[in-house]
């Protein structure tokens, strides 16, 4: 178990995969930046792999001060034990503060593991990470800056702040997009650390057989309009309005759990705390209620449209605009308004 | 060659299917007006262990840790064809968070000895954390694979797993023993059996006997509900229909690494989500109204 060090680094598992980076690990890098800023502390990021060291300037460009690469050929692809070796001898080593993962399938593998090792504690899915003093209510006692760690529960019905008093670091993951991207600057400045991590056999329990990657059909990050349907769609065939209307406005179709669920539309629709989180210009929900699982997936949207039956559904609460009637009657007069538009 | 497996399953509230009688007066969520269900994919892990035991031979043991009333999804498993099935309940346990629950988990494993291959389902319903797989494997010190979609096979006690990794598969080879996690699109869970309802319907954790002795004799004293409830459980254990009830002195659990004390994690606030209707404008659903939005969308730019 590691102390609490508070002039600890703010950390981020930077991801690759096939020399590419996340953009979950980019967009943790600015939000480490503003931790780090907060805290009056410096950032840092590990980055594993097999000839992967010209990625640290992209992490430098995105908020890291230091970046700790790990080559090893063991690491060329992603496995759970060599990498989780990685983290732990480095976290133990440099006692960093906080160190945030992606919630990528990889990060959601990794990061349990390590905090395990650690015995530290860890919350999945952050939607906001923020720094506050807090006061131990059994103790009394308060702890100065601590991560608070944001969360939706409980089937979404509620909203958790977790926090870590002394088993540090401050472990979190967060998905892709909850965190917004910001611009690399090419003229920040940064140190990269030659770290060595010795791989034994006992860490290479797994064997990689096969591996296929399937290319991402549905771009609902890229795209600048989405028309999203849920539950209240009713059916497979009536989506085809939504289509309709995102291709009157050249947008993409998304969904929300209830409607992947009922089989209206395939999962690499779903938007939400589960699924893609996006942040169009405009969002327009269909037969959405709005659990908050789903709407942390999407109130960072531009503007949003909500079309309900029911006027006291809690989509309406993060919707710009509201209207509530059938939409099976207001998407078609929508299409006719915007084709007299165009 | 055979193999056993452990199958690591939990009870919990209903969260898809929350209704208004389900909430108090300040917005929060009664949990105990909720209805419990078997947390749904540890049924595609607990199919997948019994797929394994079918094709290869071998034993299904069932662990959930939670309240008497958890003895519900043992119950389940024991229709289902699972061969042994253990309650790890104890009120020190309470307010464990994943890593305090991936100890004693880890403990009970441990106690329970022999196995090739422990499976759970990826996440539970009411946190959706997916951690306490990978951290229960820790705490084995086995390897893990998550996210399995397919059981492939297993050879000279190598298993072969196929793992959905969001955007594709990936087909790996595992040493046993290992924790796997599985996914709900890797199986049909089967049905319970109704010969083995019949036969098993009546089967019973200590603590739930206790409960029913009582509620049956409110008159009694201490000393003659605790000859009742002994009676009553030694004719289940004779009968082979007594559900094995563990406590965390069973598994040898350092009370500093269960519960409040052992979870690093603590909820500092809980918000419930009060449903709020303010702040949007309200567009009438009819031509006007709707000609009058994509007007207004199009001068500020929302298009174009």
């Amino acid at each position: 178990m590691l102390e609490p060090n508070r002039q600890g680094e703010v950390w981020v598992f930077a991801e690759q995969e096939d020399g590419v980076l996340h953009d979950v690990s980019l967009e943790l890098c600015g939000k480490a930046r503003d931790l780090a800023d907060r805290l009056g502390v410096k950032t840092g990021a590990v980055l594993p792999g097999a000839g992967v060291g010209q990625l640290a300037k992209n992490l430098i460009a995105h908020g890291i001060d230091t970046v700790y690469t790990v080559d090893h050929p063991r690491l060329s692809h992603y496995q759970t034990l060599p990498y989780a070796k990685v983290m732990t001898t480095l976290i133990e080593k440099h006692r960093p503060q906080i160190c945030i993962v992606g919630a990528t399938s990889i990060g959601r593998d990794l990061a349990p593991r390590v905090a395990s090792t650690l015995r530290a504690g860890l919350t999945a899915d952050c939607t906001d990470l923020d720094i506050s003093d807090v006061t131990d209510p059994r103790t009394k006692e308060e702890h100065k800056n601590l991560l608070l760690q944001i969360r939706p529960a409980f089937g979404g019905n509620i909203i958790a702040t977790i926090v870590n008093f002394d088993q540090w670091p401050q472990m979190a993951t967060v998905r892709e997009g909850v965190m917004a991207l910001k611009p690399a600057d090419t003229s920040r400045t940064g140190r990269v650390v030659e770290e060595k991590v010795e791989i034994d056999d006992a860490s290479m329990a797994i064997k990689l057989i096969q591996r296929h990657i399937e290319p991402r059909k549905v771009n609902l990050k890229g795209a600048r309009v989405i028309v999203a349907g849920g539950g209240g769609i009713g059916s497979r065939d009536n989506f085809k309005l939504l289509y309709d209307l995102a291709g009157a406005i050249g947008g993409a179709v998304g969904a929300s759990r209830a409607a992947v669920d009922s089989g209206f539309i395939g999962k690499e629709h779903q938007i939400g705390q589960t699924g893609t989180t996006v942040r169009p210009a405009l969002y327009i929900a269909v037969g959405i209620s709005g659990a908050v699982q789903h709407r942390a997936g999407m109130e960072e949207s531009a503007k949003i449209i909500a079309i309900n039956t029911d006027g006291d559904a809690p989509i309406f609460g993060v919707a710009h605009y509201g209207i509530v009637g059938d939409y099976k009657e207001i998407i078609p007069t929508m299409i006719k308004a915007i084709k007299a538009k165009a | 060659m055979a193999y056993d497996s452990i199958v690591c399953v939990k009870q919990v509230p209903d969260t898809a299917n929350i209704t208004a009688e389900a909430m108090k007066e300040d917005g929060t969520v009664n949990r105990a007006a909720l209805p419990t269900i078997f947390n749904p994919e540890d049924l595609h892990a607990l199919e997948t262990a019994l797929e394994v035991r079918d094709q290869y031979g071998g034993t299904v043991t069932v662990i959930t840790m939670g309240p008497p009333k958890a003895a519900d999804v043992l119950r389940d498993c024991l229709f289902r064809g699972a061969d042994r099935a253990i309650l790890l309940t104890d009120r020190k346990a309470a307010a464990s968070d994943t890593l305090a629950t991936s100890y004693i988990l880890g403990q009970a494993i441990r106690t329970i000895g022999r196995y090739d291959l422990v499976f759970c389902g990826r996440q539970a319903i009411d946190g959706d954390t997916a951690q306490v797989g990978p951290q229960c494997a820790e705490k084995l010190g086995i390897p893990q694979v998550t996210y399995l979609e397919q059981f492939v096979s297993i050879h000279d006690r190598v298993a072969r797993i196929r793992r959905n990794i969001g955007h594709g598969w990936e087909i790996v080879d595992v040493k046993l023993p290992a924790m796997i996690t599985v996914i709900e699109t890797a199986n049909k869970p089967r049905p319970q059996a109704a010969k083995r309802v019949m036969k098993m319907k009546s089967a019973r954790v200590p603590a739930e006997v206790a409960a029913e002795v009582k509620a049956a004799m409110p008159d009694a004293s201490e000393e003659q509900l605790a000859a009742e409830t002994k009676c009553r459980v030694d004719a289940l254990k004779a009968a082979g229909l007594l559900i094995e009830q563990w406590d965390l002195a069973a598994i040898n659990a350092d009370l500093e690494r269960c519960g409040l004390s052992g979870s690093p994690t603590k909820v500092h606030r809980i918000q419930a989500i009060v449903l709020t209707k303010e702040g949007y404008t309200d567009i009438p659903a009819n031509e006007t109204g709707i000609r009058q939005l994509v007007h207004e969308l199009v001068v500020d730019r929302t298009w174009g």
